[in-house]
């Protein structure tokens, strides 16, 4: 992710970082899914909403063996196929996504073609909690909830950070808001991969109703200098930055 | 002076004084037929069951019918991710709702993805008793701008029935201005089929050449006769589809007459009217034009018969046109 916005000097970094956790149990512990057949029908789907998270989509895409290395390079780049925000054409990709307040209802639209048919496939949609300011996201979070679209989880980022500062709009009580709708909710510590896997599994066996799980994240996770940042929301870096931040990463993870 | 017998016609778009022959809910039936044995087949409303004509899907496979209750958005978000799970969703609400509430999810989630969703919008045009905030009469100049997008404006039950099938073949998004209730049948189901693209001479003539679309098509006809009776050649081309919009065929049928008159139940600007002088100046023909369509402002509420009349749409105002030239 650093290396891919290293070459454009920028990028959504600190959100890629907030939610490479998630990602990670995502692609690696929940999602059926199969790099060589992107269509299967049955597959898994993460459904982005937060679409110009991509640079944190494209890394796991990458490791989950859909995306080859060299094409990372390629991000943001004129012409490359992995644009600054994503789009379903993108093998691995389901929805164009970016415009926020998209995804969750696509979601839940997904989540009832799959019950109709007898799918055992699930749908998990990541949104964040700025996204939520949006009022479609409501619209089908009442429609999930009507529906008992039990094979959908919606992921919320909750990183506190929007483009214009801190979240500018007062959205908590996030979960209470959930819960309140209609769906089973359960609050993590969203940079903590045992915790998030222990809250997929709380809520694996439910019935009945859809899933939320809120993520309490921070920007830039992993990365001190970043968490400390008061201005994280889009990461400008200076290029013989990169390379302490990178260094920083590796030294902090191990 | 307010008129105290508002008139019956305009209750939620349903035509109550329909004269000669009609069909009642021709979009539902011909969706039942369909659906029987296309089980991809899936159709959502936004709390417009009843009022959009959807109601015979329901209550025929109830397991595929979703209520999305009154969220325009939700409704076309959810018919796109359905479809994304290889559906054909069709969906129901107002063309006014459809437009005005949930334009950017028709763009991203539908046509920017190409999904399978086919959108009837109910009363699309001055169809409606409730003034402004209820008339659509910008929706095809709206969504004509937006790309992998179909656009069809039918005429009768004859051919709402026959898109309601056709589309479920067109890859992609389409929308499709409805009509519901008692719906007028003007096209012999024997003899007339709707081609997606292709406009369609419904008379042939010389002296003027009418192009109309939806509803309105039924007026032209009407003026034809009574401008026959009156020893004048008239042509009439029909075109329901705006996008693609069939600008050889319309130019072809311009070329044969003297003058022209373009009726539509939509803004003269940006719909009807503008694809064809367009289609005409590209194609290097001038001729004189009458534009009938609905005027550039808000219009207030009414009974169909009384703001047809007041703003120009009815069949009085098209006949003069055709046979009067003014």
């Amino acid at each position: 992710m650093l290396r891919m916005a290293a070459d454009k000097g920028e990028g959504y970094i600190a959100q890629g970082l907030d939610i490479a956790d998630l990602l990670a149990v995502v692609y690696f512990r929940e999602l059926r899914h199969d790099p060589r057949d992107p269509d299967w029908t049955e597959r898994d789907r993460f459904v982005l909403s937060i679409g110009h998270y991509s640079i944190a989509l494209y890394a796991a895409l990458h490791r989950a063996g859909y995306i080859p290395e060299e094409a990372l390079e390629t991000f943001g780049l004129n012409g490359a196929d992995l644009a600054l925000s994503t789009f379903d054409d993108q093998p691995g990709v389901e929805i164009t996504g970016g415009s926020l307040g998209h995804g969750l209802g696509q979601a839940v639209g997904m989540a009832l073609g799959y019950r109709l048919d007898g799918n055992p496939g699930r749908i998990l949609c990541l949104i964040s909690d700025g996204e939520l300011q949006e009022g479609s996201i409501w619209e089908a979070a009442m429609a999930g909830a009507h529906h008992g679209t039990d094979n959908l989880t919606v992921l919320i980022d909750s990183n506190g950070i929007q483009a214009d500062g801190p979240t500018v709009l007062r959205m908590e009580p996030i979960a209470d808001k959930w819960r309140a709708f209609g769906w089973d909710t359960v609050e993590v510590d969203g940079n903590d991969v045992g915790a998030i896997a222990g809250a997929f599994d709380d809520l694996r066996d439910r019935d009945g109703r859809p899933k939320a799980i809120v993520l309490r994240t921070t920007p830039g996770s992993g990365i001190p200098t970043l968490e400390r940042r008061e201005r994280a929301h889009f990461v400008r870096v200076e290029p013989a930055e990169w390379s302490a931040l990178l260094e920083e990463l590796e030294r902090e993870n191990g | 002076m307010v008129e105290l017998r508002a008139g019956r016609a305009g209750g939620m778009g349903e035509i109550l004084d329909v004269e000669g022959p009609y069909e009642v809910a021709p979009l539902g039936r011909s969706l039942v037929e369909l659906a029987e044995h296309r089980p991809e087949i899936v159709g959502l409303t936004a709390d417009m069951g009843r009022f959009s004509d959807i109601h015979p899907f329901r209550d025929a496979h109830p397991d595929r019918f979703f209520q999305i209750g009154m969220a325009e958005a939700d409704l076309v978000m959810i018919a796109a991710g359905l479809a994304k799970t290889g559906k054909i969703a069709y969906c129901t609400s107002y063309s006014v709702f459809i437009l005005r509430r949930a334009l950017d999810f028709l763009i991203i989630d539908c046509a920017h993805s190409k999904a399978n969703v086919k959108i009837f919008g109910g009363m699309p045009g001055l169809v409606n008793p409730y003034g402004a905030t209820h008339q659509a009469t910008d929706d095809l100049a709206v969504l004509r701008m937006v790309p992998d997008l179909t656009i069809i404006d039918p005429c009768d039950a004859t051919e709402l029935a026959q898109v309601v099938k056709a589309v479920a073949d067109i890859e992609g998004t389409v929308y499709v201005r409805s009509l519901r209730g008692k719906v007028p049948v003007v096209f012999d189901p024997d003899e007339y089929e709707f081609e997606l693209g292709t406009a369609r001479r419904l008379r042939e003539g010389t002296d003027v050449g009418v192009i109309s679309t939806g509803f309105m098509t039924q007026r032209a006809l009407i003026a034809e006769s009574v401008a026959k009776d009156r020893g004048l050649s008239v042509g009439v081309l029909h075109t329901p589809t705006i996008k693609p919009f069939d600008a050889q065929g319309v130019t072809e049928f311009a070329r044969n007459v003297e003058r022209l008159v373009i009726v539509e139940n939509h803004q003269t600007t940006g719909g009807l009217a503008t694809l064809v002088t367009e289609a005409l100046y590209d194609a290097g023909i001038q001729k004189p034009v009458i534009r009938i369509g609905i005027q550039h402002r808000f219009h207030e509420s009414g009974s169909q018969a009384y703001i047809e009349a007041k703003y120009g749409l009815d069949q009085e105002r098209i006949t003069r046109a055709v046979v009067e030239g003014v």
